[in-house]
């Protein structure tokens, strides 16, 4: 297996201060009340999106869940992109039609992911299939939470892409809750890795807040999966450091367990790190994160500017225009990117 | 929301999602089969707290945190109804009801009918739009359930309504499928009785008299239609507002005699209109009603698309007390 190239750990870094910052501004945005909806904020889970999405390659394809911003500024979205989206703007990937990281372009390859905890599993599945059947070489990568490894649809899925052995890599996302519902009342299992098993279906548990490991193991299961050794299940062990959404003020929340976490933090840690290795100075990383921060401002400024679709657009877009238009897409993006 | 309900709340009374609440607080307290079930029901009280201090009152053996599976809640229920209890299952909302069709549909709508055995539960849960949920939390699945025999459907307007429906619902004898309007859940309040009492499934309400059109709506399309009525009535249009409350099985005789009255019927539903429940109302009322119209049975319900999430698409997908006027207005005219 390949290592990191110095160049690609500072792009860690970068990309989950990314994270991190578009994250912060979307819950200036909540306060002020111009995000439309819900918000779901993946704080402390930095390291799992980002680690996860960088062990792909161009051609392959992912869907996120509202929890993995990481990743699909790693796919190439641009903040401007994801504010629009939360502001329900007409420059949104979606157009309006949906909110948080419901969007898809299969010409970046991202499948966009529905609510319904768990659908995504067995359409993955559907999407490595045809790799197989097409005899191309693209992976697949979804992720899960432990909650959502309790609906029928993800044991349908998972059996499926076991029994076909076909080319998915499933993330579960273990930050210890679901909403209010905490593992143990989630499932008896000791760990989300042996449902997995249970299927035949090979899988490893990482510490998820260790960005390098988590791209290790990632790329490890990638590249398995590239190689036609079937699916991979990485369980990754993070923790969900705010309430399911900003809205809940995560009372049930042992607050030492908390604090706890909170010092395991994926930012600090991968900056000490960087440190620690000679990559980057505090001051080197402080330069960066300015530099951030006000690229952020400018996205979001831009976001902001963008008017709202306009109410006539409801109507558009329920079916397609031109018989087959979709099947250009797909090969174009996965034929070309090699 | 028309300045009406703003004073309600001023004046105080129980909101909908407190009726909500009460109503499965004393059919537990009085009966002790009857349990609920659900994501986030037990510490947190639920996504919308109509289960709010249950656990501590109850304990977790019948305010029961499940996991996050739908199919397991509604099996759950099915199965312990057999048993003999009486569970009340909570979709966290109701859009993720499609998670457990194959149990409401297939196994609890068809077994008595196949092996006389009822199912006497509830699968209630938030419906509808307003709120800018998007395509996957503001869904009115209603129509779904409406076609299948086996089931009640209902969907309350009051939160006098959501209190006396959801005790019938626990005490019937079949599955009822128990859709809350999440945009009335704290939008209005009422003064309930202190006394019991329970509103019967499968009788409409006549919400408002008039004389000129029947206006036949539910859910949180009622507060839409009357508030249309009191815009026409200005106009010298006098509106008849009919609240169905239950969809399934649906009340004929209230819909046709307020339709024999004034010789007009508008329907109005929040849900997209093509096999709406408004689609069924509408062939029921040309069927038996044609000697006395006066005017085609028109409807006023979302386009056919998905619920769209940026706010002035919304408010262009959701019907409302303009467009039922302007419908009422072409349907009186004529
Ligand atoms: C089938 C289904 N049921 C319920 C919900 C409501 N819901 C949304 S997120 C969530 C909790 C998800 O927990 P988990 O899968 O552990 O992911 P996390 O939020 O911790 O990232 C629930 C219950 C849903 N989206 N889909």
């Amino acid at each position: 297996m390949g290592r990191l190239s110095d160049a690609q750990r500072l792009e860690l870094y970068r990309f989950m201060r990314l994270n991190r910052v578009v994250e912060e501004r979307l819950v200036n945005l909540y306060r002020q009340g111009k995000i439309v909806g819900g918000l779901y904020r993946s704080l402390g889970q930095e390291a799992t999106s980002v680690g996860t999405a960088f062990a792909l390659s161009p051609g392959d394809f992912l869907s996120p869940l509202i929890r993995n911003l990481g990743s699909v500024l790693v796919r190439g979205y641009a903040p401007r992109e994801l504010f629009a989206q939360y502001l329900a703007r007409a420059t949104s990937p979606s157009g309006g039609k949906d909110g948080n990281l419901h969007f898809a372009s299969v010409e970046r390859g991202v499948i966009g992911p529905i609510s319904m905890l768990g659908e995504l599993i067995p359409v993955m599945a559907g999407v490595a299939l045809a790799a197989k059947l097409r005899r191309e070489s693209f992976v697949c990568m979804t992720y899960i939470g432990d909650g959502a490894t309790s609906t029928g649809p993800f044991h349908e899925g998972m059996n499926f892409a076991a029994v076909r052995k076909l080319p998915l890599v499933v993330v579960g996302e273990n930050n210890h809750w679901a909403y209010s519902t905490p593992f143990s009342q989630q499932m008896a299992c000791a760990s989300l890795a042996d449902r997995a098993k249970a299927y035949g279906m090979a899988a490893a548990t990482v510490d998820g807040n260790d960005v390098e490991t988590v791209w290790e193991a990632a790329s490890e299961a990638v590249a398995r999966a590239r190689r036609g050794e079937g699916p991979f299940f990485l369980e990754a062990v993070t923790y969900r450091m705010k309430g399911h959404a900003e809205h809940d003020a995560q009372h049930y929340v042992d607050k030492a367990e908390l604090a706890a976490w909170g010092d395991r933090d994926p930012l600090e840690r991968w900056s000490r790190a960087l440190a620690a290795r000679g990559l980057a100075s505090a001051g080197d990383l402080a330069r960066l994160d300015g530099d951030i921060a006000r690229l952020v401002d400018q996205e979001l400024e831009i976001a902001e500017r963008a008017p709202f679709p306009p109410p006539e657009a409801a109507l558009e877009g329920v079916y397609g225009e031109a018989p087959g238009e979709s099947e250009p897409f797909f090969l174009r993006y996965a034929e070309g990117k090699r | 929301m028309l300045d009406r309900r703003r004073a309600d709340e001023a004046r105080g009374g129980t909101t909908y999602v407190e009726a909500l609440h009460d109503a499965l607080w004393e059919e537990m307290e009085t009966d002790d089969r009857v349990f609920v079930l659900g994501e986030d029901v037990g510490v947190y009280g639920g996504a919308f707290k109509v289960t709010d201090g249950m656990i501590e009152r109850f304990g977790p053996d019948r305010v029961i945190d499940t996991p996050i599976s739908e199919d397991a809640i509604v099996g759950a229920a099915i199965g312990a109804a057999i048993a003999g209890l009486r569970p009340v299952a909570e979709m966290q909302f109701a859009d993720f009801i499609s998670c457990a069709f194959d149990q409401i549909t297939n196994f609890a709508a068809k077994s008595r009918y196949r092996t006389g055995v009822g199912i006497p539960i509830v699968v209630r849960g938030p419906s509808g739009g307003g709120v800018h949920g998007g395509p996957f939390h503001s869904q009115n699945p209603e129509a779904y359930f409406a076609h299948t025999p086996g089931l009640k459907v209902v969907q309350p307007a009051t939160a006098y309504d959501a209190k006396g429906l959801l005790k019938s619902a626990i005490r019937d004898e079949d599955p009822v499928i128990f859709f809350e309007h999440k945009f009335l859940y704290r939008r209005i309040r009422e003064e309930l009785p202190r006394e019991e009492y329970t509103v019967p499934i499968g009788k409409a309400r006549v919400a408002r008299d008039g004389r000129d059109l029947s206006i036949v709506t539910y859910g949180a399309m009622v507060w839409e239609a009357l508030d249309a009525a009191a815009l026409l009535e200005s106009e010298g249009i006098d509106c008849e507002v009919v609240d169905l409350r239950t969809l399934l099985p649906l009340d004929d005789e209230t819909i046709f005699a307020s339709v024999g009255r004034t010789g007009k019927a508008l329907i109005v539903h929040e849900d997209t209109k093509t096999g709406g429940v408004g689609a069924e109302v509408s062939a029921r009322i040309t069927e038996h009603c044609f000697d006395s119209l006066d005017g085609p049975v028109l409807r006023v319900a979302a386009p056919d698309t998905p619920v769209p999430y940026a706010p002035p698409m919304e408010a262009f997908f959701l019907p409302n007390a303009e467009k039922i006027a302007r419908a009422a207005r072409a349907l009186a005219g004529y």
